[in-house]
Formats: structure tokens, sequence, C-alpha cells
């Protein structure tokens, strides 16, 4: 295979590249992973500047903004949000946040990034392939934001559009043409999703390079793997709920619909059922936070052995955890639906395998906590942010057992409290993540180095903003304020919590601008950043072999052979603190890796 | 309140003014380090900052539960509701446990072991006995848990039928809630929301007329509950998405077009009752000081003053339902059974509404 592929190699030297080939059309690896990272951070930057306008409603309910007319005009005259606006808004937003940043921004840049460089291959196993997931992905960001100004508004059912709310255009009028673009949105965006994520199988499988054997991936490959499997087994469940809700809202079928009298009309539906859409969604929605989550954790498990200079302690548990959470998130979507009207029975089913999921993600945080013990931790922004990654995943993943455990569910389902869970344990933890792969790979992705002191500036400000906003909301949550509510003043019993609001709202503000200092880093360092060195973190893993420049099949000779585990970090016998991948072993040393 | 506010914002104040000062001095031309890669004294303060961090969390969690304590969990006025309480006490206890002291964990040995030039790392990179340790450890607690949910929820969640218990039906609908009770004979009539149109639109609930049972049937906007009696709720939706959520009864339920959902419980306050209890008089102290408040503020626009609060027990809706979905609500009233007695006979029924 390898053969093959230097031969191949060779003759794309004497391609003449052009400008489309190269930045647009490109099939490069590298190239795709920025402009999928380009693409996220852009919608990143839609869905987190729609939170900020809702949490300004939410704290603020009887105030008009000026901000809100010049965003959104006619719904929101003399600078009074609609409600249907407001509703559209976290929808979108979720929708945005969920897959277009979370799971297409951050597993398809690291993905693309990183599996070819770090199992030592030349390019992804089709690179036609890989190019055209990334523009079906770049067509359904466009129509997702193309949805935002038909007529009638954005869909405006919630990230997880149950029908017959979403089906009907008479009960909601998002459900019109906004919904129809959403869906369409979706349906390429799965396409692009089951590409890439076949593709990030294939080549994993296929091209690793010479003793890069599977017990020998770096863990961040391992988590993209796991993650490219579970997207394909889970996105097309969602995709065929997609097209059975697209059947019963243009052909009149009833999958999911039934006996419904609305606006003065009794419509025609008759046997469906919403909660087979529930079961249908939730199948792809709950392994979709392990498809947010696995790559995250993935990259912290680099970034935090890199840094704190030791090997990722219980490697083999690490992969074990992964692979169990795999297994895991497939059957546990019924958590979700605990009081949807199914089976009580096969409530307590979903609670007994939801509980079981707490016990790999313990072993996952635990392990990191003992990596840190006894290191010699380097703090730059990368790390900071893999350590309150770990950090926010304790504190998210905790109020998953009150969640997860259908009795307690009861009171908090639907709350404030699910909102404060779900931010922390994925969102805020994914995001993390996000960050510091960008913070590390910054210099792999664009040969320049990123500036740490704003890096610090960024990280702070935002891990002091994550808190402020999740925390308090767990308490009004518990107060039993309905998420989706577009203000609390209709119930003069939440007055009370009206000033948790408040402060969460500025937390959020503060939390907002500080990406922006993020945004500048990011664009001021891709032109003026330092040139970096080979190898900026003193890795040992392939990626920092190859060459700094960009070029096509990333290594210049043959590709370099492994000979060893990804964290020999401080070895004793050496006298660098890590021993690259590349090395061999030396006589009589033993591949330490239980 | 304003505490926190001051607090947080003092702490990114100088966190922001020690980052500009940091950068004003490393933008000497002798050691320009614009670069990533953390030196010795970037390890040291962010060490430190992270050891404070970890004190933040704390406070920030006391002051939460200092200051909001009160809000959380309403009172609970159904039977099963200290049940329920318990076990989310319980599990709160736990996590919090587990919380203060992993986070502890993190953040120290962040602190202690923050990076020094020419110090290396202890190469440690497995321990079966550690990774037993905890594994074991949560699956034991889990398996605990898990026991206990799965009794209380087998518990609160088997509907028994019984002669004793009175069936009422929630009805929901884009906006709001209707309930039906059963009338003398104690069986609902069929209903079926082609039936909505019947009797020029006052079939309000879709009763069958051909159902016999269906006549005496009494459809009211306000939920009337007779406190010590066991009541079973039948939900309907006629044309989205609802979800019936009643937090002071640890009760929630979906309604869901085209089927009737279940859930049944046995309020024990009530609302006369309810209003007297300290907890909530404290409560209705604060919310009409609040309301007094923004009343002011509203006169001195011209506008009218908010009602003073009284404590009532809540329907609300928690299933995103269109436009108003913030706004479906329903009162609940606990009553002693003869109140509730009086009241019921008070409402028309079926066979009289459509007349």
């Amino acid at each position: 295979m390898s053969i093959v592929l230097d031969a191949h190699h060779e003759e794309d030297h004497h391609h003449k590249e052009t400008f489309i080939t190269k930045y647009i059309f490109s099939q490069d690896h590298k190239m795709i992973a920025k402009q999928y990272l380009i693409t996220g951070l852009f919608m990143g930057i839609v869905g987190i500047a729609m939170s900020l306008l809702f949490r300004l409603q939410l704290a603020w309910p009887e105030q008009p903004f000026w901000i809100f007319e010049a965003l959104l005009g006619k719904w929101a005259p003399d600078g009074v949000m609609d409600p249907n606006v407001y509703l559209a808004l976290v929808t979108i937003h979720g929708t945005i946040m969920v897959f277009f940043v979370l799971t297409a921004g951050l597993s398809g840049t690291f993905s693309n990034l990183l599996i070819p460089l770090q199992i030592g291959a030349r390019d992804m196993a089709s690179g036609l392939l890989n190019m055209i997931s990334f523009w079906l992905f770049f067509l359904s960001s466009l129509v997702m934001l193309m949805s935002l100004f038909v007529e009638a508004g954005p869909a405006a059912a919630g990230w997880t559009i149950y029908p017959p709310l979403s089906a009907l255009p008479q009960a909601q009028p998002g459900s019109g043409l906004g919904m129809t673009l959403w869906l369409v949105s979706m349906t390429i965006f799965i396409a692009s999703s089951l590409l890439g994520s076949l593709n990030y199988i294939v080549t994993v499988i296929n091209l690793r390079t010479k003793g890069m054997t599977m017990s020998r991936l770096p863990l961040t490959i391992w988590a993209f793997f796991v993650t490219a499997i579970i997207g394909v087994v889970s996105f097309p469940v969602l995709l065929s709920a997609g097209f059975l809700l697209i059947m019963d809202r243009s052909f009149g079928t009833s999958f999911f619909l039934s006996d419904i009298f609305i606006q003065g009309e009794v419509l025609h539906y008759q046997g469906g059922s919403p909660v087979l859409y529930e079961h249908l969604f939730w199948f792809l929605g709950h392994p979709e936070v392990y498809i947010v989550l696995l790559p995250a954790l993935g990259i912290t498990s680099e970034v935090i052995a890199t840094n704190a200079r030791k090997p990722i302690f219980g490697y083999r548990a690490m992969v074990a955890s992964i692979l169990a959470i795999a297994f895991l998130s497939t059957i546990v979507w019924g958590h979700h639906m605990f009081i949807s009207g199914m089976n009580p029975f096969l409530g307590s089913v979903f609670t007994f395998t939801t509980l079981l999921i707490a016990i790999p993600s313990a072993v996952k945080a635990f392990n990191y906590i003992t990596t840190l013990w006894k290191g010699n931790l380097q703090l730059n922004p990368a790390m900071l942010f893999s350590i309150g990654l770990v950090s926010t995943f304790i504190s998210g993943g905790l109020t998953g057992i009150i969640l997860g455990d259908s009795t307690l569910d009861i009171n908090v389902h639907d709350t404030y409290f699910v909102v404060a869970h779900f931010h922390l344990v994925m969102g805020i933890s994914a995001l993390y993540g996000l960050f510091a792969g960008v913070y590390h790979w910054f210099p792999k992705m664009f040969s320049r180095m990123m500036n740490k002191n704003l890096g610090y500036i960024h990280f702070w400000v935002t891990a002091v903003c994550a808190y402020g906003v999740f925390f308090p909301m767990h308490f009004i949550g518990m107060a039993g304020l309905p998420r989706r509510y577009y203000t609390n003043t209709a119930f003069p019993y939440f007055d009370d919590i009206a000033n948790i609001n408040i402060v969460i709202t500025i937390f959020a503000l503060i939390a907002g601008l500080a990406q922006l200092v993020f945004l500048y880093n990011f664009i001021h360092s891709m032109f003026y950043g330092k040139k970096t060195v080979q190898n900026p973190w003193n890795s040992t893993t392939l990626e920092w072999t190859a060459e700094i420049e960009h070029i096509h099949g990333n290594w210049k000779g043959p590709i370099p052979s492994v000979h060893r585990w990804p964290y020999d970090y401080s070895k004793p016998g050496y006298k660098e603190d890590f021993v690259p991948q590349t090395l061999p072993l030396k006589k009589g040393e033993e591949e330490l890796q239980h | 309140m304003t505490i926190v506010l001051i607090l947080s914002i003092l702490i990114l104040v100088t966190i922001a003014i020690w980052q500009i000062t940091k950068i004003f001095e490393l933008s000497q031309p002798a050691k320009i380090n614009d670069s990533q890669i953390a030196d010795n004294d970037d390890n040291n303060t962010q060490g430190k900052l992270m050891f404070a961090f970890l004190a933040f969390i704390y406070i920030i969690t006391l002051f939460s539960f200092w200051k909001w304590g009160d809000v959380l969990l309403p009172e609970a006025a159904s039977e099963h509701g200290s049940q329920y309480d318990s076990l989310m006490w319980i599990t709160f206890a736990l996590i919090f446990f587990v919380q203060t002291v992993t986070q502890a964990l993190l953040h120290y040995f962040t602190y202690k072991y923050r990076g020094e030039k020419g110090k290396k790392a202890l190469f440690y990179s497995d321990n079966d006995r550690l990774e037993a340790i905890w594994t074991i450890i949560p699956m034991i607690t889990l398996a605990i848990l898990i026991f206990f949910g799965l009794y209380t929820w087998t518990d609160i969640m088997s509907v028994e039928e019984n002669e004793e218990a009175l069936v009422i039906e929630l009805y929901a609908q884009q906006f709001n809630w209707k309930a039906r009770y059963s009338g003398e004979d104690g069986v609902l009539g069929d209903a079926n929301v082609r039936f909505l149109q019947d009797f020029d639109g006052k079939n309000i609930a879709g009763i069958d007329s051909t159902d016999p049972n269906g006549f005496d049937d009494v459809v009211t906007t306000e939920l009337h509950l007779p406190v010590g009696r066991d009541i079973i709720f039948k939900m309907r939706s006629q044309d989205v998405l609802h979800s019936a959520f009643m937090p002071h009864f640890r009760a929630q339920m979906n309604c869901v077009p085209g089927m009737i959902t279940e859930f049944q419980f046995t309020p024990i306050t009530t609302t006369y009752q309810m209003r007297q209890k300290p907890e909530v008089v404290a409560k209705v102290k604060k919310i009409n000081k609040i309301r007094v408040e923004k009343s002011k503020n509203l006169v001195a626009n011209g506008e009218e003053p908010l009602e003073p609060y009284v404590f009532d027990y809540l329907l609300l809706c928690n299933k995103i339902c269109g436009a108003s979905h913030y706004n479906m609500q329903m009162k609940i009233i606990v009553e002693t059974p003869e109140e509730f007695e009086k009241w019921i006979n008070e409402q028309p029924n079926f066979a009289e509404s459509i007349q």
C-alpha cells in the first residue's frame, strides 16, 4: 500500500497547483481541515451571537433593545422580540452549535488534520470523497443560514424538531418553508458527515504506517475512529426520521401524526405517533452527544499527556472506556423520553443503561487527574483549556446522575437544570476541546504560533464566565422553570428568580466578548504569528515529524515508521523528556504501555 | 446579588490588568516571547491561578446555595413527594461530595506540579489496582442509586385503577389546559378531536355524544383536587406535544396527540394549608417585595401596578408548543373533599353545556 502511495506522491510533485485546486477544491486533508475549521468558527459566531440575543431577552423581558430591531427587523418591532422569533433563535442556536460547530467544526477539523498525520499516511483514503464531504457541509451551512431569511422565519420547534409542532405550519410559522430548509440542510449535512466518517474509518484501518499497530495509536485517533463509527451507525437513523417527517409534511402520510385538530380544522392524519419520532431522533440524538464529546476528550488526552510531560495514565483503560462509551451511547437514548408516554418499564431499562455510562466516564476523569499527578505541567493555553475541559466534564457529568435517574428526571425534565447540565458536559467541554485543539495544533495548521498571553486572557475570562452562566442555571431549573420560555413573567411564582437570569446574562455577554480575543488572536497569528519550529511542544507523535510547510503527501522523504507507543514522555534512560514514536527501542528496552 | 456581580467583575478586572501588565512587560524588546510556549513564569502564574480557580468554584457554589438555596425544589405536596425529595437530596449530597473532591484534586495537582525547566515528570503509565478502584467504586455507588431509583420509579409510575381513585382528564391545546371530570358514573366518556366541531363548537373536549358515559362529564378550566384522594390523570392533546408539569406534586407527563398518557398521585396539602407554611409565606413575601418595586416603575410610567401575588399550585406546559408556550398554564386548587364536592356540583356537565 505504502509503495503505491509513494509513487503517487512523486507524481504529485510535478503537478502545478492552481489557486482553485489548492485553496478551494482542495483534496489535501490539511487544507480541508482548515476549511472545516474556518466554516465551523463562522457558524460558531452566528450560534453564539444568537444565544446572546435571547439571553438579553430572558434577563430583561420587559425592556426593548434597539439591537433586536437592528438585527431581526420586522420580527422585533420597536425592539420587542416576537415570541416565535425567540423560539427560532433557540432552535437555530442549538442546531448550529451541536451539528455545525461541535460536530463538523470539531470532528471535521481535527479528524482531517490529524488522522493522516498521526498514523503516518500521505492523505485520507479518498481525497475526493473528503473534498465532497467538506463541500456538502459548506452547502448545508449555506442552506441553514438561508433559512434565517425566509418570510415566516426559520425553524422554531426546538433543535429536536418534534412533530406535530415541526410538521404543521398551522402550529407555528417556522414550520413552513423554514422547517423545509432545516430538513434539507440537515439531509445534506448527514450526507457530508457519512462521507467524512467512512473516510476516517477506512483511513485508520488501512493506511497506518509500518509499526503503527492499533495499540500504538494516539488516543486522538482512537477517539476520532470510534466517533466516526458512532456517526455511521446513528446518523442514518436521523436521516430516516427526517425523510419520514418530510413525507408527513409534504405527502400526507401519517408516520408521526394522528388525531389533530388545529386552527379550527380536523386534519386527516390518523394512526401515527410522535413518540416514534422521538425514538428515531434520540437514537441519533444521544450518540450525537458522544460524537461531539469523544473527539474533545481525544484532543484533551493528547494535550494533557504532552504538556504534563507524562504518559497518559491507563492507555488501555482509556481505549476501553472510549469503546464502552460508544457501545453504551447507542442504548441510552430513552433517557430523553422518560415522561414521553412510553411504557414506564422501558424507563427503568434506560435508567440502568444510562447510569452505567457514568462508569467509563468516571474512569476517564480519574485517569486525567492521575496523569497530572507528579507531572511537569507546561501550562500553555491549550493545556489550560484541556484542564478546564476535565473540570466542566466533571461538573456537568455529575448532574447527569440526577437526569439519568428516571425518578429524579420527573421534576427537572426540560427545565433549566437540563440546559445547565448539557451545556457544561457537552457544550462547554467540547468547545474547550476545540480551543485546546486549535491552540495546540495551530503551528501544524498555519506554520505559525498563536499569541500566548491573549490565549491566557481568552481562557480565564471564558472559564470564569462558563461557570458564571451555567452554575446558577441549575438553581432556576430546580425551582421548576421550564426551558424554551420566552419570558418567565407570565408566572409571578418565578419573580424571585428573575435576578438570577440577569446574573447569567451578564456572564454570557462577557464570555461572548472574550471570544473576540480568540478570533483576533486566531486571524492575526495566521498572518503575523511567530514562525514555528518543527516540534514546538516536544511531542512524540508523528505529525511533528512532518514538514512545517504544507506539502501534498506530508513527508518529503519516505513515511517514517513507528517503533513505540505515543506516550513515552519522561521515560527513564533518556536525556530528553520525550521519545518520538519513530525512535527504535533500545536494546533490552521494554515498550511500557501497560 | 450585587455582591456576586461586583465580585466577578473584580476577578475579571484583576485578571485583565495582570494580563495587560504582563503583555507590556513581555513586549520589552529584550525578551520577546510572543509564542505559545509556556516559560517558568507562565507556569508559575497559571498554576497559582488554577488554584485560585478552585476557590472560585467553591465560592460560586456556596454563594449560590446561600443566596438562592431557597428556590430549590418547591415545597412537595404529594404523597410520593417526600420519597422523591429524599432520593434527590441523597443524590445531591453524593455528587456534591464527588465534585468537591475531584475538582480539588484536579486544580491542586495543576498548581502543585506546575512546570519548571529542568524538572522531569514521573514516568507512571498504568496501575491496574487504581483502575480497578475507580471502576468498582462508581459501579457500587451507581448500583445503589439505580436500585433506589428504580424502586421509587416503579412505585410512582405504576398507575393502578381502583374504585376510590378520582379519574381526571387533562386536555391540552395551544395554549391552554382543560380538565375533564368523569362525573357521577366515574367513567370518562370516549373522546376524539373529530367531535370538537359538534354542537357548534360547544364540545370543547371532543366528547363522543354516542357514548352514554360522556354526558355527565364535567369540563373545567381550573383544576380542583380533593386532598388525600388518589388521582389518576389521563392526558390528551388536541394539536401538538405538550407536557403537564406540576412541580409541587413532583409530577410530569407529556400530552401526545393520538394517545392517552397517564400519571397518578395523591395530593396531601390543601392550597390553604400550603399558604400557611412558613417557607411559602417567606417566598410570597419576597416575591411581593419584588413586585412592589416593579410596580413603582410601572406607575411612574403611567401603567397599572402589578397585582399582589398569592400562592397557588401550578400546572405548566413544559414541552415547546408554539408562540405562547411560555404562558400555557392552569391554576390548581387542592381543597377538602367537601369543598371539592360543592365546587364540582356547581359546574355544568356535558349534557347541560351542549344545550
